[in-house]
């Protein structure tokens, strides 16, 4: 869907989502990574588990929640990518106990 | 429409499920409901069916919610073979009041037993207990999913609690007796009622209707209401603020005093009991006070986000039993009052509205006439 | 822990930012918190980068202007902390917080509320699908991380945005399939009586239709009057459906969809301390009830920005310098009424096109389809929240109560105003009549750890 544009200045991130490690752009939100990485969404709902995409990128859609080092429900537009930062799509309701 | 057979003020949980109940009777109903923004504790409640621990000194207060939970099932069968199904996430399977300390342990355990004593003084013919005191072993046992905080010591067990959707509820109530040909007006605030040759006129902002008989059921708007009427009825607001979290897969199986998991996933948190008046706001004194008991249940909780706070107003009577009252003065006119809205709306449906379409409120229902209040002012 | 400052300001866009300079200026010490990274707000966001040419040249010289005032910012000296949420704001000004995962309070006696706006939500069959977005979206990506579509992109809707994004992207290098405009046929027309404005505001409007006439000669495929939008497919967009003027149906294939019908205040901090507010009827929104410094009705609390109405952010520059001032005569620092005079002489002269563009650029008036999702969050649709409203006869805290409409973590940002709508169209009433949520805290979700650790809840209430 979106392709970043050649940018000499700005450092590889390594991250990792769902477990696989993934280049990131220094500088960037993780909800704008997750719209380059396939199948280029957050998470599926816990409602009806359909799957959603940033939408909006300003904090007020909430369709970004994603788990961000094991914080659950994270507004993944409000969060810059770090190094190591271990993402997470849910799929449907979170679990909270092993 | 032709001219109702009775005008029910107030379409929270307790006036719906009076007029479901007249309605399934026969009678034409008319609800008058109040604005948008009106104080509404229907709104707001917990959705508990709820039998152990209430009515300490008023045993038929005991009677009457065992009884309603008893009613449950068949009032919820009738409601969804009239409305062709509901969807209420209704369920019963026990609840667990828990306990903290040995202190608390205890004090629960004396309440029980006083519960018992009085349950058997009244009406030896009552039955088996519907409940146990359960240690910490066995609490943990019936909640395998969530490790307990260090605090909790055990827990009261009884197997009559259930819950529900009160939204849902409502909903059903409200869908519930349109469809057997009531009529609900919104956003229609009543200033008066004067009884008349025949029964009653009810004038609101937005016109005046006439019956025979009305029933006041506006929750703490009732007060005013029935003084109209001849009627002191104490009714005041408390306020209950709840928290409600993110949806989680199931944790919680059985309804806790103060938190249970929805058929939708959430967990409710509740609910702070507060003196302040018509005051609906929010502190953060009580979301910080209702998170720190939440964790002390389960630490487990502590990464669960809070998406939803809000607060209600009770209406409690000054022993916050249930109030049943027909004007001496102008017999027709009826006050119900309570905080046990959804519990109680099983006997309010199938008990007390027959009971007002008869004209008389049986024996069963003495205990809570309003004059219990004047007594204990006179003395 | 409390922050202990006297002036909180949330929100570091160029109102926040504007508010804070002012007050430094006039020797107070503010504290401005972010829940974004880096201060700029949505319009200057990420604008201190280092950019390829290619990128700053695309995202021109308005946007550029604002690495000034960041630049300022950033040495006036005032406490700034990025990454901070508002949840909670109690009677008293009694403000809560949290940064990394800690919850803390702010008892100022001035409050600053700089949030800006949002995209008005425009609800349309397949808008939750994944790649189906809004403009300021794909604009935001463009600023934050360098990011353009990688396909010629479908952009729908209304207003000056899309026209300036679509500028942005062919400058980048983008590519555009086409733009569907869905502005309501005749609204130019309704706009001439407001043309005395719009003279006076001259600047802006002939950027903007500049920037039109550089997209047509650049080609760009533009369909008025467009009815009936839909975004199509399984599990993610494949296609997108339309009417065109003429009455004839289109359905072409599309992985990405930008959507745009306008901005709207946020108003959601205000409601939740029932500060006065009123119905907008030009922007089609709520806003609150502010005296000529900016303070709501609430002692203290003062609006500043895009919050307390929509106009740019040239206005909400003027506005932030404009409720700092208020602030400090307040605090027995003012400002000299020559600075006054000038702030508010600024503000009309940002302001005086706004009732033209709220004339060009009405909120859309499309039927809402049945079928169509109203609330992203507990996926609710337009029938139910129309049933309901047949049955219940009730106001939106009815309706949301029996259907969970609005009761999801976005807490209504994406269905109230389509809530209100579906109502007043029930009722046959105006959107004034019908009402708005009753809006709750947490502001934002909070954990219960946070909560916990809060001196605030030791006993019970």
């Amino acid at each position: 869907m979106f392709k970043p544009l050649a940018d000499p200045a700005r450092r590889a991130v390594p991250v990792f989502v769902d477990g696989v490690e993934t280049p990131a752009q220094e500088g960037e939100t993780v909800a704008a990574l997750l719209l380059r990485v396939p199948p280029h969404i957050a998470r599926h709902t816990p409602v009806q588990e359909t799957p959603r995409a940033p939408y909006c990128l300003m904090g007020v859609c909430f369709d970004c929640l994603a788990t961000v080092d094991g914080e659950t429900s994270v507004q993944t537009c409000l969060v810059e990518v770090r190094p190591g930062m271990r993402i997470e799509r849910p799929r449907g309701k979170l679990r909270i106990t092993a | 429409m032709r001219e109702p057979d009775t005008i029910v003020i107030g379409a929270g949980t307790v006036g719906a499920a009076i007029a479901w109940g007249l309605a399934r009777g026969g009678q034409q109903v008319l609800v008058l409901d109040g604005g948008d923004t009106d104080f509404r504790a229907a709104r707001a409640n917990f959705g508990l069916v709820w039998v152990q621990g209430k009515g300490p000194g008023m045993p038929a207060y005991q009677r009457l919610t065992r009884q309603s939970a008893d009613l449950w099932p068949a009032f919820l069968r009738d409601l969804a073979e009239v409305s062709g199904g509901v969807q209420v996430d209704y369920e019963r399977r026990g609840g667990i009041a828990l306990t903290f300390g040995d202190t608390g342990h205890d004090q629960r355990r004396a309440l029980i037993a006083r519960l018992e004593a009085e349950r058997l003084a009244d009406d030896p013919a009552s039955g088996a207990t519907d409940i146990e005191m359960i240690d910490r072993r066995a609490l943990q046992g019936l909640l395998p999913d969530l490790p307990l905080g260090a605090t909790v010591s055990g827990a009261s067990f009884c197997w009559r609690d259930g819950h529900v959707n009160p939204l849902h509820l409502l909903a059903s109530l409200h869908a519930g007796f349109q469809r057997l040909g009531g009529d609900l007006r919104g956003n229609t605030r009543v200033s008066a009622i004067r009884p008349e040759a025949g029964g009653f006129a009810v004038t609101s902002d937005r016109g005046t209707w006439r019956a025979a008989r009305v029933v006041i059921a506006a929750g703490i708007a009732s007060p005013a209401l029935a003084r109209q009427l001849g009627l002191e009825v104490p009714i005041r607001a408390e306020r209950g603020q709840v928290l409600v979290t993110q949806r989680i897969a199931p944790v919680l199986p059985y309804p806790c005093s103060g938190l249970r998991q929805t058929a939708d996933g959430t967990i409710m948190i509740g609910a702070t009991k507060e003196n302040v008046g018509e005051d609906v706001s929010t502190s953060v004194r009580a979301s910080g006070w209702l998170a720190r008991k939440t964790v002390d249940i389960s630490p487990d909780f502590a990464r669960l986000q809070l998406v939803r706070h809000w607060s209600g107003l009770r209406s409690l009577s000054p022993d916050g039993c249930p109030v049943y009252v027909q004007s001496a003065d102008h017999p027709g006119a009826f006050v119900a009052g309570c905080h046990s809205g959804v519990t109680l709306a099983a006997v309010h449906a199938a008990r007390l509205a027959p009971a007002i379409a008869s004209g008389t409120l049986s024996p069963a229902f003495d205990p809570f006439h309003n004059r219990r209040f004047h007594v204990q002012a006179a003395s | 822990m409390n922050s202990g400052h006297d002036i909180l300001i949330v929100g570091a866009g160029p109102a926040g930012m504007a508010a804070a300079i002012e007050l430094r200026r006039l020797g107070l010490m503010p504290l401005v918190v972010d829940e974004q990274p880096r201060p700029g707000g949505q319009i200057w966001r990420d604008v201190e980068r280092q950019r390829p040419d290619v990128l700053r040249r695309a995202l021109g010289p308005d946007y550029a202007a604002g690495a000034d005032m960041v630049a300022r910012f950033r040495a006036s000296g005032a406490e700034y902390r990025p990454g901070t949420r508002m949840w909670h704001i109690e009677r008293g000004l009694r403000v809560f917080l949290s940064q990394d995962g800690q919850a803390f309070l702010a008892e100022p006696r001035a409050l600053v509320l700089a949030t800006g706006a949002q995209e008005r939500p425009a609800p349309l069959p397949g808008w939750t699908l994944p790649g189906v977005m809004t403009v300021g979206a794909a604009q935001i990506l463009m600023k934050g991380s360098g990011q353009i579509p990688d396909r010629p992109v479908w952009i729908a809707g209304s207003g000056p945005l899309p026209i300036l994004y679509m500028r942005q992207l062919l400058a980048a290098g983008g590519q555009i399939a086409g733009y569907l405009d869905t502005t309501p046929a005749g609204a130019a027309r309704r706009a001439l009586p407001q043309i005395g404005g719009a003279l006076r505001g001259w600047g802006d409007l002939r950027k903007g239709l500049g920037w039109l006439r550089d997209l047509r000669a650049a080609g760009l495929r533009l369909q008025r009057g467009i009815r009936d939008l839909a975004a199509e497919g399984e599990t993610r967009l494949e296609a997108i459906c339309y009417r065109t003027a003429d009455g004839r149906s289109h359905r072409v294939a599309a992985d990405l969809l930008l959507v745009h019908e306008g901005v709207v205040p946020s108003v959601h901090a205000t409601l939740s301390v029932e500060a006065p507010h009123v119905w907008d009827a030009g922007q089609g929104a709520l806003r609150p009830v502010l005296d000529d410094w900016g303070m709501t009705g609430i002692d203290g609390l003062f609006v500043a920005g895009d919050g307390a109405g929509i106009a740019g952010a040239r206005a909400a520059v003027a506005r932030g310098r404009l409720a700092a001032q208020g602030i400090a005569a307040r605090l027995g620092r003012p400002a000299t009424a020559d600075a006054i005079a000038a702030t508010r002489a600024e503000l009309r002269a940002a302001t005086a096109a706004r009732g033209f563009l709220d004339a060009v650029y009405p909120p859309p008036d499309t039927p809402i389809a049945d079928d169509t999702i109203v609330c992203r969050c507990e996926e609710l649709t337009a029938g139910e929240i129309r049933a309901a409203a047949r049955i219940h006869r009730g106001g939106p805290n009815q309706v949301k109560a029996v259907t969970r409409c609005g009761m999801g973590p976005c807490q209504g940002r994406q269905c109230g105003y389509t809530v209100n709508r579906l109502l007043a169209e029930t009722y046959g009433q105006t959107p004034a009549e019908t009402g708005f949520f009753r809006i709750r805290p947490p502001l934002r979700p909070v954990t219960l750890r946070e909560l916990a650790a809060l001196e605030e809840g030791r006993e019970a209430p």
